[in-house]
């Protein structure tokens, strides 16, 4: 195993294959995704718009839309196997052991009811307290996620709090069972940046302090930079690299993850040239041979085509998909 | 007098010359009211944009940042005309817009337009060539001719005319549709492009080809942009000069090089100590402001950012600040900048 995440892993995943079935297409949206995530670490899924980072994410804790879903391989979290688990052991699962926190807080909270009902609801659920109680882990978990006078916004309705507030409800209620992995789904994408960097400093803290399992789906490296432990970037439904958060950024070694590093816009590159990925990704209802990179890669060649690079260790820790890239001796 | 052809083929020519700026607004005012309740009564206003004023130098590229509700775009569709201001005026390459001045039907064919959303922008039902042929036909062009500049400008954005031209928006990518945009922005051959977060639904490879494009077409067609986005570092990436907004106010105003280098105004500072550090070993420990933006229907008195701000003291609540000098062709609204404003930091006497 490249990655060593002790004995005893929070996430085990191992050729996960989600395809989506409807009466016109296949579409392979993860094509064998394996990785594990040790306790207490984060890792950030990286990658541009129909990578599959979302779809992985879902998938561990199975929100795909179940009628439409084909998902193979073996997922494990917390020990529970997330594949085989029945619909009424997810619904205990989900929220204990995993739970998520998504983009756009105002979707997935309930309008019509107050922030404190929506928490305290989901620890009567989960643990048959009593209403009292659960309303006094409520505020609790308000001030957990440092919203300001919590006592009075408990009884506030999702469209009375500002962007920010409500993104902290969110991140309440998903903590609200105390689970042991936080699914993170572009949590700051819809956020101003002075607001952005409160909540993903405040995630940060949470994980440390509460000892939790941390997933992010992000396009933005920056993001990946403030809060990750390990990095993994994904291109047609893959990993194709994959590492701690420093080496990968410093140097990334696919040609897809240079591409896209090269292509993010940041301080000091006034005056020069974008390099940029010529092309598009492919089309995942259609079968791809080989490197799915290679149409688009400047070091593409013919032996690209036969098959998918298999997975290459070229240092303690990193892994890339690419037979440009020498295997450490 | 020439045809509606020849007149499209070429920009209009420089009136004021290179000294006059291209665009001049002074004071511009939108105040919003918000009604409701019985009889639908006016509960409140939300000054939305509230006395701005600047100039926008010919060939420049002028970034507007700021989050969201601080008027960024509202100050643009302003410019645009597409709604009536409260108060203040849009001056054209010296000319007046509106009546007794530049009409509007010429100030629309110097003045364009890209925006965020690149679905909606386009109509469903026309095809690529339709769309970009349908305001060179407003202007008098003949359907042919028309046609035949939409194909120029798919080939100056990078899109191949015979692939392209007859598709439908639905069946491009985001950033092929973008790039239509940015043809059709550019078929009247205008002198200014606003550019309206023109990047920020697009994905990153994507986003650097799309500003790898107008960077291009900027020299190509002697344009000045008007460069709205909330990203610092496209900004910096894109601008000649910044004007930082917050809650419908200008904050600061400057080069690009001396605002990034040292904010005048603790708003600026405070924004560019939120964009992630990049570098994960030198990671962000404290968050620079806490809080969201507040409400622009009752802005706080005095200095707008004075609840969030680390130097905010009694004569902030009091005092409006004027925009005042923080460097070489560099402003910025804070008090402490504000010689005899009375703030503690700054200078005690008007030098």
């Amino acid at each position: 195993m490249p990655h060593d995440p002790g004995a005893n892993p929070l996430v085990e995943v191992r050729g996960l294959n989600v395809r989506f079935v409807s009466r016109d297409a296949t579409v392979k949206a993860v094509n064998g995704v394996d990785f594990t995530l040790a306790q207490n670490e984060s890792l950030c899924i990286l990658g541009e718009s129909g990578s599959g980072k979302s779809v992985t994410l879902r998938a561990l804790m199975r929100l795909n839309p179940p009628k439409k879903t084909v998902m193979e391989g073996a997922v494990r979290v917390g020990g529970h196997d997330i594949v085989a688990a029945p619909e009424k052991a997810m619904a205990d699962i989900r929220g204990r052991v995993v739970s998520m926190v998504f983009q756009e807080p105002m979707t997935a909270l309930d309008p019509v009811f107050t922030i404190g009902k929506q928490i305290a609801e989901t620890i009567i659920r989960h643990e048959g307290v009593s209403r009292a109680e659960a309303d006094r882990r409520a505020l609790g978990l308000l001030e957990l996620v440092q919203i300001p006078s919590a006592k009075r916004r408990l009884a506030a309705y999702p469209h009375e709090l500002s962007g920010g507030l409500r993104q902290r409800a969110m991140i309440a209620i998903a903590l609200s069972c105390r689970p042991k992995l936080l699914l993170a789904d572009e949590p700051t994408t819809a956020l101003d940046a002075t607001v952005q960097i409160q909540i993903l400093l405040l995630l940060r803290r949470l994980q440390q302090e509460l000892g939790m399992g941390v997933i992010f789906v992000t396009h933005d490296l920056g993001v990946a930079g403030e809060i990750a432990d390990r990095v993994a970037v994904m291109y047609a439904g893959r990993f194709i690299e994959e590492g701690p958060v420093a080496a990968l950024m410093r140097g990334p070694l696919h040609p897809y993850a240079r591409g896209l590093m090269g292509a993010t816009v940041h301080a000091g590159m006034r005056g020069t040239r974008l390099t940029t990925i010529p092309g598009a990704p492919p089309d995942l209802s259609r079968p791809v041979q080989g490197c799915a990179f290679a149409p688009r890669c400047p070091q593409a060649g013919e032996d690209c085509l036969p098959a998918m690079p298999e997975l290459r260790s070229p240092a303690p820790g990193r892994n890339v998909r690419c037979i440009r890239v020498d295997e450490a001796a | 007098m020439a045809s509606p052809a020849a007149l499209l083929s070429r920009p209009l020519p420089d009136v004021g010359g290179p000294a006059q700026p291209l665009l001049s607004v002074r004071g511009l005012t939108k105040h919003f009211p918000l009604k409701g309740g019985l009889l639908n009564r006016t509960r409140g206003v939300v000054q939305a944009v509230d006395d701005v004023s600047f100039d926008l130098r010919k060939g420049e590229t002028l970034g507007i940042v700021g989050e969201s509700g601080c008027g960024k775009s509202t100050t643009s569709r302003l410019i645009m005309a597409l709604m009536e201001p409260t108060a203040g005026e849009v001056i054209f390459d010296g000319q007046t817009v509106g009546p007794g001045g530049l009409s509007m039907k010429e100030y629309r064919r110097q003045v364009q337009m890209v925006f965020q959303d690149s679905y909606a922008s386009l109509n469903p039902r026309l095809t690529i060539e339709e769309s970009i042929a349908y305001s060179p036909q407003v202007h008098g062009l003949s359907r042919r001719t028309a046609i035949e500049r939409a194909h120029e400008l798919l080939a100056a954005v990078g899109l191949e005319p015979g692939q392209f031209a007859r598709r439908y928006p639905h069946e491009l990518s985001g950033g092929q549709r973008q790039r239509i945009n940015i043809a059709r922005a550019l078929v009247l051959r205008p002198r200014l492009i606003i550019l309206d977060e023109p990047v920020s639904a697009l994905d990153k490879s994507v986003e650097a080809q799309v500003l790898n494009l107008l960077m291009d077409l900027k020299e190509q067609y002697g344009l000045t942009y008007l460069f709205i986005s909330h990203d610092l570092n496209v900004v910096q990436y894109m601008s000649d000069r910044v004007l930082v907004m917050y809650l419908g106010r200008v904050a600061e105003f400057g080069p690009v090089e001396a605002i990034y280098a040292k904010a005048a105004h603790p708003y600026t500072a405070a924004l560019l100590d939120s964009r992630p550090s990049m570098d994960p070993d030198r990671r962000r420990t404290e968050p620079p402001l806490s809080g969201d933006p507040p409400n622009p229907v009752n802005p706080p008195s005095g200095c707008r950012f004075r609840t969030r701000c680390l130097h905010a003291e009694d004569v902030c609540a009091a005092t409006v600040p004027p925009l005042a000098e923080a460097g070489e062709d560099h402003r910025a609204a804070c008090l402490v900048h504000s010689p005899g404003s009375g703030h503690s930091k700054a200078m005690p006497h008007a030098a």
